[in-house]
């Protein structure tokens, strides 16, 4: 099975403050073919998001694969509003991250 | 009303004032003379502190900047600009404070008589407190529990949010200059559009594409002008900028950015179905939009409140680390400061929350990876407290106790800590966010505060006080 980061196949990846409880996250593709791809490896979905997140799958409120734009995306409680006491991302804007590396099965 | 049958309106900046409009852009938008000057000026972004201390964080010289460019323009024209949001959050001082700079502006450039129309937001706690009182719901969004009267309590300021019906009413009422108060970043663009007559699907999906500004265009390259036409039939964006394009990628894009949904988006008064919109690219820098559906509320109308909360003082420290065995154990490190804060401070009411860059500064508990990679640590301590001189207190001990932390096999025995000042540094207070709410009203007006006054004649000249600023 030939696999693929998924830097390697997405346009863009980012987070963002979506109000002051939630970050949500959106991962942009160019390609029709790859944004295809992706979704059909299901290396992305709430079960793996959580998991890679070290979160309760209960956190992610929306997930959403949204063809207009070629887009997955997914938004997260968080565990504090932004810019509380302790809170270190006021914009939600540096947890993409660890998206970066997954690994897509391409076939 | 006068009916129309097009509608241009030109958007700057997606946050008037936080950083500077462009001006290459903006000018190749105002050559082709929208109708409309509109921009929003806040965000609930930039976290709760500048709501709950009335503090701002844009400088006032890039408003001024910003405000210009467009009031200028609007005059020169004779169209209405709107801003919302004024100053960051939209409370009344920021209202105020708006004001002030479009007179100002209007003495410097000997404008013409015009109207200026304004709206304050702020809601008072006592009004909350007795229509809670009377059994109104302040009902949490996104997850949160409805609004008890201990938070309300607490809660320092607030404001509400609001739709397009103060900027409507000023627009009926002849202004030329609108100064919003906290509004939906979208009602500043909606607005106009539902005043000349087109359909609130339409008017809203309009607002919804404009309110960032160039975010909707691509390549990335924030703070560039956009237009944004609305007809019976569909609303078209083109980008302003010679390098940039509004596409159907870029577009799409922007409708989920910010928000948890892409498809819905909820203002007072209504929600915005964007599950059918069909996107078109009818030119290089044009994409035309069809099929947004604007479902009205059911019942009463629903604004958002938002409210900030003090919770401290703050006081900072910042630590650097660069012993490999003091890395591998920064955990412990941070125990032993810990423990001997708690032993310093004991029965004090304070808190110390360490900030380890090199670990999981920026991701806190969501950060997967464990182990920690880098060769030196930066460690920012943060400590609150209910005054100034235990903040400094409880940040000082956990600071500091960095450097005395006892590992029994560390090689470096003259300090485990490289301090940047071997001071803390004040930081601005603690806030929280305690209100992310809706309230129903009987009238849309009801929370908002619409207010007028003539601005200019022949000879311009401010009250001795102001021009003395």
């Amino acid at each position: 099975m030939k696999v693929k980061k998924l830097y390697e196949l997405a346009k863009t990846v980012r987070s963002k403050n979506a109000g002051v409880d939630r970050i949500t996250f959106d991962i942009i593709f160019k390609e029709q073919e790859n944004y295809k791809l992706v979704k059909k490896s299901k290396a992305l979905s709430i079960k793996t998001v959580a998991a890679l997140y070290g979160i309760d799958e209960s956190r992610i409120c929306d997930f959403v694969e949204f063809d207009p734009a070629k887009a997955i995306k997914f938004t997260i409680q968080r565990d504090r509003p932004s810019g509380s006491f302790g809170d270190s991302d006021i914009f939600g804007c540096q947890q993409y991250p660890p998206l970066l590396d997954l690994d897509i099965e391409v076939g | 009303m006068k009916k129309k049958e097009k509608l241009r309106i030109i958007c700057p900046n997606g946050h008037l004032g936080f950083a500077c409009t462009k001006e290459e852009s903006f000018y190749i938008g105002a050559q082709t003379e929208p109708d409309y000057y509109c921009c929003d000026s806040g965000s609930d972004d930039i976290g709760p502190v500048p709501l709950g201390n009335d503090s701002c964080v844009s400088p006032r010289k890039w408003q001024v900047h910003d405000l210009e460019l467009m009031l200028l323009a609007a005059r020169k024209q004779n169209v209405p600009m709107i801003i919302g949001s004024a100053g960051d959050t939209g409370t009344n001082s920021k209202v105020d404070s708006y004001v002030d700079i479009i007179k100002e502006l209007a003495v410097k450039h000997q404008l013409k008589s015009f109207k200026l129309a304004y709206f304050y937001s702020e809601v008072d706690k006592e009004f909350l407190a007795g229509q809670m009182n009377a059994g109104v719901l302040i009902q949490g969004l996104d997850g949160r529990d409805n609004l008890t009267r201990d938070q309300l309590d607490v809660t320092n300021r607030i404001v509400a949010v609001a739709g397009v019906h103060p900027f409507i009413k000023a627009l009926e009422n002849g202004a030329d200059v609108i100064i919003g108060g906290r509004s939906s970043d979208a009602a500043v663009f909606a607005a106009p559009a539902l005043y000349h007559g087109f359909s609130e699907s339409l008017a809203y999906y309009l607002g919804k594409v404009l309110e960032c500004a160039s975010f909707c265009a691509e390549p990335y390259g924030a703070k560039e002008s956009v237009i944004g036409t609305i007809t019976n039939q569909d609303v078209k964006i083109t980008a302003m900028h010679p390098d940039q394009y509004c596409t159907i990628a870029s577009v799409a894009g922007h409708a989920m950015y910010e928000r948890s949904n892409p498809y819905y988006e909820t203002f007072a008064g209504g929600t915005l179905d964007m599950s059918n919109c069909k996107y078109e690219q009818i030119d290089k820098k044009t994409t035309r939009i069809t099929g947004p559906e604007f479902i009205p509320i059911n019942g009463k109308i629903k604004v958002k409140l938002e409210g900030a909360a003090f919770v401290g003082e703050r006081y900072v420290g910042i630590v650097g680390v660069r012993d490999p065995y003091t890395i591998k154990n920064i955990d412990k490190v941070v125990d032993w400061a810990r423990s001997q804060a708690a032993q310093e401070l004991d029965g004090e009411d304070y808190q110390i929350h360490y900030h380890i860059y090199g670990k999981n500064g920026v991701m806190g508990d969501l950060e997967p990876i464990k182990e920690i990679k880098s060769h030196e640590l930066g460690i920012v301590v943060e400590a609150i407290a209910k005054t100034k001189a235990l903040a400094k207190e409880a940040a000082t001990i956990g600071s500091r106790q960095i450097f005395y932390a006892r590992l029994p096999e560390v090689k470096g025995t003259a300090g485990t800590a490289a301090f940047l000042f071997d001071e803390v540094l004040p930081g601005s207070p603690a806030y929280r966010w305690t209100l992310n709410h809706t309230i129903e009203v009987n009238h849309a007006m009801d929370l908002f505060d619409l207010r007028e006054m003539i601005i200019g004649g022949k000879k311009l000249s401010l009250p001795r006080k102001e021009a003395n600023k």
